[in-house]
C-alpha cells in the first residue's frame, strides 16, 4: 500500500515536472514524510505528550503543503498566492490553541488517574 | 254598563277562587312551621281564603245567573283563559265523522260545528262558569268554608295544625280546578290533585299503621280508576281534537246515539270515564277505599270522602253526559252500577258499629243513588243530590266529628248512648241531617231522592227502569233503617260509656287524671262554638236546601222559581237526545222528528224499552201528576218503614236486634264483614301482585343479576385470558426476539469498542486512507 503511494507520488512529481518546476515535488514529498511520521506516531505511541507531539508534525506537515504550493502558484502567476500562507498561519494559531486545550487536558487528566499513558484510559470501552 | 258588563265585572276575578285557598295553603305549608304559626293565625288565614273563594263564587255565581235582567247569559258558557298550558301540538284527528262543518241543535238552539282535522291541541289553563261548575263552586266552597271552620274547633292542640290546614287548602285548590277548568286536561289536573290530598290527609296520623295503610288503599284503588279516566280522555282528545268541553259537546252532539248492544267509540270513551268515575265516587267495585278512609281527620271525612272529592265522579258523569247519552249500554250500566252500590253499601251500614264507617257506607250508598239518577238520564237530579247530600252528609260527618270529639276520641257507637242530654246542639243539627237522608219531607234529601226513584221508574232512557226503582226503593229503606239506628246508639237509649271508659283511660286525650279516678274526665261535653255553628248552618241547609228542586207533583207539573230552580238552571248543560231506545246493532239513529218523539213518550210503556213502571202507573192513573203522587207516597213509606224498624229495633226492643242477628246470622256476617270484599280483594288481586312481585324479584334476582354477574365474570375471564395472552404470548415473542439479537449481534459490536484510544484513531485513519484511495482511484 506504501508503495502504491509512492508510485502515485512519483507520477504526480513527474506529472508536475513537466511545468517546470523540480523543486515543488521535493516539498511535497518532504510533507508526506513528516505527515506519515505524524500518522504513526499518533496510532503507535501510547504517551499522550508524544501523541500530541505527532499531531504537531501532521498540521506541520499540512503547512508545508500550503507554502509549497503558494510559492509554487506564486512562481507561475496562478491564482492569489498569498492565500496558502494566510491559511498556514491560521493553522499555526489554531495548533496553538490546540496544544493549549490539549496540555489542559492532560494535566487534567493526570490530575485525576495519574496516568497519560492512553491504554489506561479505556472508560468508552462497553 | 248592562247587566252583561256587570256580569264580565264579577267574573273576572273567578280565577282567584281556586288561587286564593292555594296561597293560603302554601303559606300555611311552608312558613307554618318555619314561624311557629299559631293556630289562630293558621286558621285565620286557613278559613279567610275560603270566605274570600265563597264570596267570589257567590257574587260570580249570582251576576252570572241573576244579575241584572232576566235574559240568560248566552252562550251558556263563559270561559276565563289565563294562559295557554301547552301550546300547540299537533293532533290528528284519527276517528270521527268526515264532515266540515253542520248545524245542530245544543239545547235547542242551532249551533255551528267546525270538525277540525288534524287541527292544533292547544289545551289552555282556563276556567269556565256554567250552570254545573257554579253549582260545585257553590257546594266545594260554602260546604268546605263550614268544615273548614269547624276543622279550626275539632283539630285544636293537634301538633300538625299548619300541616292539616296546608293539605286542607291544597285540597280546595284541586277540587276548585277540577270543577272549574273548562277541558279535560285541567280536570285531570285537579282529579289527580284530589287524589294526592285524599293521600295525604287520609294518611295524617301517619304514625297509625290503619292510617297509613288507608291512605296507600285509597291512592291505589283510585290509580285504577285513573287510569280508565286517562285513556278515556287521551280518546276524547283522539276523537275530537280537542280537550275543551265546549268543543267536545258540539262536535259530539252530531255523532250518531249508539243504541243498546252496539259497542262503538262513544261507549268506549264512557266506560273509561265510568271507570275514572268509580274509582274516584267509589263505586262498586272501587268502592273498598272509602270506608277505609275513616282513618283521617273527622273533617277530611266530611269534606273529602263525603261532601266534594266523591262527588267528582258525578260531576264528571254531568260534564260529559253528551257522551254517556251517545251509549245508551253505557247509560243502563251506570244505573246498575248506581243501584247495586247502593243497596250494597246501604246493607253493609246496617250492621257497622263505628259511627264513622256507617257514614263512610252511607256515603257510598247515596253516591249510588247519584249514579242511578244519572244513568236513568236525570244527570240533574243526580246533581241535586250531590248538592243535598252535601249538605246533610257534611252536617252528619261534621256531627259524628263533635262526637268523637266530646266523647275523647271514641268512634265505637256500642259505647256511646244518649249524647242528646251532653251535646244538644249537635243532638238537635243531627236530627236534621238523619230526617234529610231518610227522606222525610219536608228535609232536603227527601226532594232530591224522590225525584232520583222518580226518573229511575218513568225512565225512557234505559230499560229496566223498574228494576233500578225497586232497589233504590229497599235501599232508601235500608238507609232509613241504619241511619235511626246510628241516631239511636249514639243519642238515644242508656249511657254506655262510664263502665267503658274505665279501661280505656289511656284513650283519653284529654288531661290525663292521675292517682285518683275520675269520673267526670269522660263524660262527653259539647264541642266548642267554632263547632257547632257551622253545624247549625249546615243543619238549616239540609233543612231546606231542597227546596230549590221542589218535586212538580207539588207545583202542578211545572218547575217553578224560574232559575232558582236547579232543573230550569241545570237544564242547558244537559243533552236531550232525540233516539229512542231500541235494542240491536245498528250503527245509529237518526234523530226522529219531534212530532215522532212526542209520539213514542205518549205511549206509555209502549216502545222498546220493555216494562216501564211509572207508565204502567200512569195507564191505569190517567194522570201524570197523581202517578207522581204514587211514587212520592211509596218513597215515604218506605222512609217511614226504615224508620219505624229502627225505633223498633233499637229503642222499643233494643234486645230484637241481636235476635235477629242471631236468626240471621249468615246475612249478619255477610254483612258485618262488608261481603268480604276486602278479603276477596286481598285473596285475589293483593296476594296475586305480591306473588307477581316476588316471582318478578326472583326473576330479577336470578337471572337479571344473574346475566349481569355472569357477563362480568365472562368479561374478567376474557380479559384474564387476554391477560395472559399479552404477558406471555405477544411479550414472550417480542423479548425473545430481542433475546436473540442481543445475543447474536452484541458480541460482534461490542467488540469494535475496545476503549483504546488508539484504535479508535485508527479507524479514523483507514477512513482517511480509504477516502484518499477513492479520490485517487476515481481520478485515475
Amino acid at each position: 500500500m506504501l508503495l502504491m503511494f509512492f508510485q502515485e507520488a512519483g507520477r504526480v512529481s513527474t506529472a508536475l515536472e513537466s511545468v517546470k518546476h523540480p523543486d515543488l515535488s521535493k516539498f511535497l514529498v518532504i510533507s508526506a514524510i513528516l505527515f506519515i511520521i505524524g500518522i504513526a506516531g499518533v496510532l503507535t505511541r501510547r504517551n499522550l505528550l508524544v501523541i500530541f507531539m505527532s499531531i504537531e508534525l501532521i498540521l506541520n506537515a499540512a503547512n508545508l503543503n500550503f507554502i509549497a504550493f503558494s510559492r509554487y502558484l506564486q512562481d507561475t502567476g496562478r491564482g492569489d498566492a498569498l492565500a496558502g500562507q494566510v491559511f498556514t498561519v491560521f493553522i499555526i494559531v489554531v495548533a496553538a490553541a490546540e496544544a493549549a486545550i490539549g496540555l489542559g487536558i492532560v494535566i487534567a487528566l493526570y490530575r485525576n488517574r495519574e496516568t497519560i499513558w492512553v491504554d489506561d484510559i479505556d472508560l468508552m470501552k462497553w | 254598563m248592562g247587566p252583561m258588563g256587570r256580569m264580565g265585572r264579577m267574573f273576572k276575578y273567578i280565577w282567584l277562587v281556586p288561587l286564593l285557598p292555594l296561597g293560603g295553603a302554601a303559606i300555611n305549608g311552608i312558613f307554618g312551621r318555619w314561624f311557629r304559626f299559631s293556630e289562630k293565625l293558621i286558621g285565620g288565614i286557613a278559613v279567610g281564603t275560603v270566605a274570600l273563594s265563597f264570596l267570589i263564587s257567590l257574587t260570580a255565581v249570582y251576576s252570572y245567573g241573576f244579575g241584572g235582567d232576566a235574559k240568560w247569559p248566552n252562550p251558556y258558557v263563559t270561559t276565563q283563559a289565563v294562559f295557554t298550558w301547552i301550546p300547540g301540538g299537533a293532533v290528528k284527528q284519527s276517528l270521527g265523522q268526515s264532515n266540515e262543518s253542520a248545524t245542530i241543535s245544543v239545547a235547542n238552539q242551532p249551533v255551528s260545528v267546525t270538525q277540525p282535522h288534524g287541527s292544533l291541541l292547544n289545551v289552555q289553563w282556563s276556567y269556565q262558569l256554567d250552570p254545573l261548575s257554579a253549582v260545585f263552586m257553590l257546594i266545594v266552597t260554602g260546604v268546605g268554608l263550614c268544615i273548614f271552620v269547624f276543622a279550626t274547633g275539632y283539630m285544636h292542640g293537634d301538633p300538625g295544625f299548619y300541616r292539616f290546614f296546608a293539605y286542607m287548602g291544597l285540597f280546595m285548590f284541586s277540587m276548585l280546578v277540577l270543577v272549574m277548568g273548562s277541558n279535560f286536561v285541567m280536570m285531570f289536573v285537579g282529579w289527580e290533585g284530589v287524589g294526592l290530598c285524599s293521600y295525604l290527609l287520609i294518611g295524617y296520623y301517619f304514625n297509625r299503621d290503619e292510617a297509613a295503610n288507608a291512605s296507600r288503599k285509597a291512592f291505589i284503588t283510585n290509580r285504577v280508576g285513573d287510569f280508565g279516566f286517562m285513556l278515556a280522555v287521551f280518546a276524547v282528545i283522539a276523537t275530537f281534537g280537542t280537550a275543551q268541553y265546549t268543543d267536545v259537546v258540539t262536535q259530539a252532539i252530531s255523532y250518531p246515539v249508539e243504541t243498546l248492544g252496539h259497542w262503538g267509540l262513544m261507549s268506549w270513551i264512557a266506560l273509561g270515564l265510568l271507570i275514572g268515575a268509580c274509582g274516584k265516587s267509589a263505586q262498586f267495585p272501587l268502592h273498598v277505599w272509602l270506608p277505609d278512609a275513616m282513618a283521617g281527620p273527622t273533617p277530611v271525612s266530611a269534606l273529602i270522602h263525603a261532601a266534594t272529592m266523591v262527588t267528582a265522579g258525578l260531576y264528571m258523569l254531568t260534564r260529559t253526559n253528551v257522551i254517556f247519552q251517545h251509549s245508551q249500554t253505557m247509560m243502563l250500566v251506570v244505573a246498575l252500577v248506581g243501584a247495586f252500590t247502593a243497596i250494597f253499601a246501604a246493607t253493609i251500614g246496617i250492621t257497622q258499629n263505628d259511627i264513622k264507617k256507617v257514614l263512610a257506607y252511607s256515603t257510598v250508598s247515596q253516591l249510588g243513588f247519584m249514579f242511578l239518577a244519572c244513568g236513568v238520564g236525570a244527570f240533574v237530579i243526580g246533581i241535586f243530590h250531590v248538592m243535598t247530600h252535601a249538605f246533610f252528609k257534611a252536617l252528619m260527618f261534621l256531627g259524628a266529628g263533635s262526637v268523637i270529639h266530646g266523647m275523647h276520641h271514641e268512634q265505637d257507637m256500642r259505647k256511646m248512648g244518649n249524647l242528646k242530654k251532653y251535646m244538644p246542639y249537635t243532638y238537635w243539627t243531627f236530627l236534621a241531617g238523619w230526617l234529610a237522608i231518610c227522606g222525610i219531607i219536608p228535609f232536603s234529601g227527601f226532594w232530591s231522592k224522590d225525584e232520583i226513584l222518580w226518573n229511575a221508574a218513568s225512565t225512557t232512557k234505559i230499560p229496566l227502569g223498574w228494576l233500578v226503582w225497586l232497589i233504590g226503593t229497599i235501599a232508601a229503606t235500608c238507609t232509613a233503617f241504619y241511619m235511626t239506628r246510628l241516631v239511636a246508639m249514639t243519642f238515644w237509649g242508656k249511657e254506655r260509656f262510664l263502665d267503658q271508659h274505665d279501661q280505656n283511660a289511656a284513650h283519653d286525650w284529654g288531661a290525663k287524671k292521675q292517682g285518683k279516678h275520675d269520673h267526670r274526665a269522660h263524660v262527653p261535653h259539647e264541642s266548642p262554638r267554632s263547632m257547632w255553628v257551622p253545624l247549625v248552618v249546615l243543619a238549616v241547609l239540609a233543612t231546606i236546601g231542597g227546596f230549590v228542586g221542589i218535586s212538580t207533583a207539588f207545583t202542578g207539573g211545572k218547575h217553578v222559581g224560574g232559575r232558582m230552580n236547579i232543573v230550569n238552571w241545570m237544564e242547558p248543560i244537559i243533552w236531550k237526545p232525540h233516539a229512542e231506545i231500541r235494542f240491536g246493532t245498528t250503527k245509529g239513529v237518526e234523530p226522529p222528528a219531534p212530532a215522532e218523539v212526542e209520539s213514542v213518550a205518549a205511549q206509555p210503556g209502549g216502545h222498546e224499552t220493555g216494562f216501564n213502571l211509572a207508565h204502567r202507573v200512569e195507564a191505569s192513573l190517567h194522570s201524570e201528576t197523581a202517578t207522581e203522587w204514587v211514587f212520592i207516597i211509596i218513597s215515604l213509606l218506605v222512609a217511614g218503614a226504615g224508620i219505624g224498624l229502627g225505633l223498633l229495633f233499637y229503642v222499643k226492643s233494643p234486645n230484637l236486634a241481636d235476635v235477629w242477628a242471631t236468626r240471621l246470622r249468615p246475612l249478619y256476617l255477610a254483612s258485618y264483614n262488608k261481603y268480604w270484599i276486602d278479603e276477596f280483594y286481598g285473596l285475589a288481586i293483593t296476594r296475586r301482585t305480591m306473588d307477581l312481585a316476588r316471582a318478578v324479584f326472583a326473576f330479577d334476582s336470578k337471572v337479571i343479576d344473574g346475566g349481569v354477574n355472569g357477563s362480568a365474570w365472562m368479561t374478567r375471564l376474557t380479559s384474564r385470558m387476554t391477560g395472559g395472552a399479552d404477558k406471555y404470548f405477544v411479550d414472550g415473542l417480542v423479548n425473545a426476539i430481542a433475546d436473540f439479537v442481543i445475543r447474536l449481534m452484541s458480541p460482534i459490536v461490542r467488540a469494535a469498542q475496545t476503549g483504546l484510544t488508539a484504535n479508535y484513531a485508527l479507524v479514523m485513519v483507514i477512513g482517511l486512507l480509504v477516502a484518499v484511495a477513492l479520490y485517487f482511484f476515481k481520478s485515475f
